[in-house]
């Protein structure tokens, strides 16, 4: 067991963590680890490994089970065939409201021992932690908040047609006259139901605000989804096409990206992951790129917010590798670098921001202060917002409206709230 | 007929009196029984345990909360299914029909003593040995306007030359037929020359003797004689359409919208990606209900004319 | 194929129009092979040009610099998730699921086939239409279940779970093939062999398995490419150590962070397609040949 005579000296180096002393008396073996995740690519699998490096230099070992596609969809088959055949993975991400339904199934473990140590209730924020419990108890852990509405724009292009980033929903269509003139796709899009459902969430926190946000898409109050306020927003959703090019259907949302990093297009409406992309592409926040925020939602956040949850086990040791991987996704080490590479900002908004770049630095400025103005909402397209099948519903009305000429916004908006009205 | 009840008396007779024949009478039902077994267990089992799940309201895993045929009900009000059903109607009519059609005519022209048969048929087979989460991303390439075909066939000064089907709601499940076309079609080409092949040239030369043209001695003589290959064919492609699940997920993500959705791909994603158990398997049953009306009347009155071969 | 030169001798007639049309009939032929060509020259060429290379409505101009990179990367660089060994090492996962699946699969549907030819029973037909339906239920169905199964049986996340996977669902397509094929066997050896008192096995072993090699070919193809493209089971099944190529491929694929490296997702995609294609192009010749023998008779 050479990890274990490894262990002691390490403790050492990781004793300004004050938590670990506590959780590492009971750790007498190691144990493993394994995490299912669909952290596939460069960037995103380069972030996790400097957890699996941490839990490592605990005496602990890392089962990597990577499953990519359909924005977590294999990766949700697969989770759910490893629980039917009763040997769940001891850690997955899950997120949102699908903690709670797993939760409800009862596979899930109980980390509130590791949460008192850590003092989680003061670390996160009360939206973060609420995510994060089952029936009063935390079995979850956040890794990061992603913010969605975002305009991500190459600056030489805005600057070629002549347009300044919009600000405001006029603004960007006469933004786009320009840019199309000068012949760029003034707004790059993927038309994948969850990318649609992105850009019309953004819509409708700019035109309606938070509450109205709320009341529609986590209250799913009937009158609010029939709204004068709800069929202008689908009505803007639809008009967006215009800035569209026609190969959007089915492309991948860093394809999309990717158009604008090449100069092809001028814009992007997407959550912050996208930085991953420009990064990767060598270029530097503010100067080869500007974020800001969607027109209209200066104020807002939308949040997305990754996190894993942890599954109830028989054996010791691996639960005790499991508590410890808990503990480590919380701390300040990983939190930095992981969400550095991520794109996204640190769960706990005590941590020092100002290694990050501008635009992390201002998603965390304004997370605070949506926080405290509850301007905060939760992401409809990355289910944050509702249960999975009305969500399922949305997403099949919203991008059917968005694809179908013949379908009107009052129409869709009606169907909207026939979908929130089966929910109950 | 004749062999098949000539049949029964000479197995009675090789029966015997001793134990060992006795044995031997019983030994092709117990070889048979392992298979049967599992059939009925992971075939016929698992579609009862789905018929009881879509009488729950199981959403993230099976749960046994009955609640009658309300999911059948939601099923039938909720209109992505009907697109995706009749999306099925149209994909299964339209590919089984062209892969007759291409694999039929395909082989009859390669039945014409052709000089490098082997490669040409080789060729056309190979698409059957590719799966589509291999192929797919060159299909998504070559039906992007922006990217493959259209592009090309502009970039050679054909600029109102215009194929994007792949982005037209109303279109794109009709690229779905392509590609699935473009996969399937060699098979049945093999099939149908397989067939050809096995026709006695007796017939065909007492054909000719008696004056009939080319064209006719193919629809009158050579055609007929191949109902058992458009049999097998039609089995093998309608079991295609069916599970057609990677094509879709890799052509049109059963988009634009969900106007390519097709049942496989509506139920994956309600039962696996939107804690609908429930419904998704609701839509598996109507889905076999749909497989079993069509398949059936046709498995039995091919089966009970061929029973006596 | 004396059959079919005899044919063609009947058929052909040398006038001029006659020729034109053969003429007419090889243009169309080869016009059909380049556009089922198609797709695997894209793969091909896209996979021997550098990335820069790769632009939008060239997918057919040749490669300027031809390189080999994009393989060795694929092979054994290429990144998903935290491991950097591309999809080589899942190659050799998929071998170990499909030899045992397509050996099993067909010895057991070569002896259904046998049983239900050879030996009728009563209610004989009905047990061949019973499984044959097997052919038809929609996979997505029995995921759950079978994941129930699975777990049961200790084999979740193992290989040979998804062997048994295979076999059990790959069974109907081999009684189908075997039955078809001994179906033509004449029933005259069979019986005269019975009267001499030969047994079960031994009539097998004896008289329909040394002609049954066409069958065999087919059979061993046909399950050879169903299990090796197989994505479905393969990733719901699969633990993390025990992924086919076709999973790996995917994960492959579907990743990807800056400028997606289109050069090796297609050099990926060729190596998990090599073995089928090897396999379809060493052995087309004896699956028609087989086909010609089987499945016509149905």
């Amino acid at each position: 067991m050479p990890a274990r005579l490894r262990f002691p000296m390490l403790r050492l180096t990781c004793a300004a963590v004050a938590t670990a002393a506590a959780l590492t008396t009971t750790a007498v073996e190691a144990g493993e680890v394994e995490v299912l995740h669909w952290w596939t690519s460069g960037g995103e699998a380069e972030a996790v490994g400097t957890l699996r490096d941490l839990l490592e230099q605990e005496g602990h070992s890392w089962k990597d089970f990577a499953v990519a596609g359909g924005a977590g969809d294999s990766a949700m088959t697969v989770l759910k065939s490893r629980a039917m055949s009763g040997n769940p993975p001891s850690a997955a991400q899950i997120n949102g409201p699908e903690i709670q339904e797993w939760g409800e199934l009862g596979l899930l473990g109980n980390l509130d021992d590791v949460a008192q140590e850590g003092d989680w209730d003061e670390l996160l924020p009360d939206v973060v932690a609420n995510m994060m419990k089952y029936d009063g108890h935390y079995v979850a852990v956040p890794v990061n908040v992603h913010r969605v509405n975002w305009l991500w724009a190459n600056p030489e292009v805005l600057a070629d047609a002549g347009v300044e980033v919009p600000t405001t929903w006029d603004e960007l269509f006469a933004a786009g006259e320009k840019l199309r003139e000068a012949g760029y796709v003034p707004l790059a899009h993927g038309g994948q139901p969850w990318q649609d459902t992105t850009t019309f969430e953004t819509v409708v926190l700019s035109l309606g605000g938070a509450d109205f946000y709320r009341d529609a898409f986590v209250e799913l109050d009937e009158d609010t989804l029939k709204s004068d306020t709800m069929i202008e927003a689908l009505d803007t959703f639809k008009r967006l096409r215009e800035l569209m090019d026609e190969g959007m259907p089915g492309r991948d949302w860093n394809l999309a990206t990717k158009m604008v990093i090449d100069g092809q297009a001028a814009m992007q409406i997407m959550g912050d992951w996208a930085k991953g992309e420009f990064s990767a592409a060598g270029m530097e926040a503010g100067s080869d790129y500007v974020c800001a925020p969607v027109p209209g939602t200066d104020a807002d956040f939308i949040f997305n917010i990754d996190s894993f949850a942890m599954f109830q086990l028989e054996d010791d040791r691996s639960a005790e590798a499991q508590k410890t991987l808990a503990r480590l996704i919380l701390e300040p080490d990983f939190q930095a670098s992981f969400n550095k590479i991520k794109g996204s900002i640190p769960a706990r908004p005590d941590l020092d921001m100002s290694d990050f770049d501008s635009c992390a630095q201002r998603s965390m400025e304004d997370f605070k202060a949506a926080q405290a103005n509850d301007t905060l909402v939760p992401s409809v397209a990355h289910r944050m917002a509702m249960q999975s099948d009305v969500q399922g519903a949305f997403f099949d009305i919203i991008t059917n409206y968005f694809n179908d000429e013949s379908m009107t916004a009052e129409q869709a908006s009606e169907r909207l709230a026939q979908a929130a009205s089966l929910a109950f | 007929m004749p062999i098949n009840t000539t049949q029964v008396p000479a197995h009675a007779g090789a029966r015997g009196h001793s134990a060992s024949a006795s044995l031997q009478s019983w030994l092709p039902r117990l070889v048979l029984a392992p298979s049967v077994a599992i059939s009925l267990f992971f075939v016929y089992g698992f579609m009862i345990w789905t018929f009881v799940l879509s009488l729950t309201n199981s959403r993230m895993l099976p749960s046994y909360h009955f609640v009658g045929f309300g999911q059948y009900a939601r099923l039938m009000a909720n209109e992505r299914w009907w697109v995706a059903a009749s999306n099925l109607a149209i994909f299964g009519g339209l590919f089984i029909a062209i892969c007759l059609v291409i694999g039929a005519g395909l082989a009859i022209l390669l039945d014409q003593r052709i000089r490098q048969e082997g490669t040409l048929r080789t060729l056309y087979l190979y698409p059957m040995a590719l799966s589509f989460i291999v192929t797919g991303v060159v299909w998504k390439w070559l039906l992007n306007p922006g990217l493959g075909i259209q592009a090309m066939v502009r970039s050679w000064g054909f600029d109102n030359f215009t194929f994007d089907w792949l982005v037209q709601p109303e279109m794109a499940v009709y690229t779905l037929v392509i590609a699935a076309v473009w996969q399937a079609s060699g098979f049945v080409m093999a099939l149908f020359l397989a067939g050809l092949r096995g026709i006695d040239d007796e017939i065909i030369k007492a054909a000719q003797l008696d004056g009939a043209s080319l064209p006719r001695i193919y629809r009158r003589v050579i055609l007929p004689c191949l109902r058992p290959v458009v049999f097998s064919a039609v089995m093998i492609l309608s079991h295609i359409a069916i599970k057609s699940f990677d094509l879709v997920v890799a052509l049109t993500g059963g988009g634009p919208g969900y106007s390519s959705d097709l049942p496989a791909t509506f139920m994956y994603a309600h039962a696996f990606t939107r804690a609908q158990i429930g419904l998704g398997s609701a839509s598996a049953m109507l889905m076999l209900g749909g497989v079993l009306a069509i398949l059936v009347p046709y498995l039995y009155s091919e089966l009970r004319s061929k029973r006596d071969v | 194929m004396s059959d079919a030169m005899s044919r063609g001798q009947v058929i052909r007639r040398q006038t001029p129009a006659a020729k034109a049309l053969r003429g007419l009939l090889y243009a169309v032929l080869i016009v059909a092979a380049v556009a089922y060509l198609m797709p695997l020259v894209v793969m091909l060429l896209t996979s021997i040009k550098p990335l820069a290379e790769i632009t939008p409505g060239n997918l057919l101009a040749l490669p300027r610099s031809p390189t080999v990179e994009p393989w060795a990367k694929a092979w054994g660089e290429a990144c998903t998730g935290m491991r950097c060994e591309g999809v080589g090492g899942y190659f050799w996962n998929s071998f170990a699921i499909v030899i045992p699946a397509v050996i099993i699969s067909t010895l057991v549907g070569a002896l259904n086939g046998y049983a239900l030819t050879k030996w009728r029973f009563k209610g004989s037909n009905l047990v061949f239409a019973m499984m044959l339906f097997g052919c038809f239920i929609p996979f997505q169905v029995v995921l759950l279940p079978m994941a129930q199964t699975l777990g049961w049986l200790g084999l979740a996340s193992s290989r040979s779970g998804l062997v048994l996977v295979h076999v059990v669902f790959g069974i109907a397509f081999t009684t189908l093939f075997f039955r078809n094929f001994y179906v033509g066997i004449p029933d005259e050896l069979v019986n005269a062999a019975k009267l001499d008192g030969a047994g079960f096995f031994r009539i097998f072993w004896r008289i329909l398995l040394p002609v049954s090699a066409p069958i065999i070919v087919v059979s061993v193809i046909w399950q050879f490419t169903q299990i090796w493209n197989d994505f479905l089971f393969g990733v719901a099944f699969s633990g993390h150590d025990t992924q086919p190529v076709t999973v790996a491929l995917n994960n492959l694929v579907n990743t990807s962070t800056g400028a997606k490296e289109y050069n090796v997702d297609m050099a990926a995609a060729m190596i998990a397609a090599l073995p089928t294609l090897v396999v379809y192009v060493l052995a087309g010749k004896y699956f028609v040949r087989g086909l010609t023998a089987g499945s016509v008779k149905g």
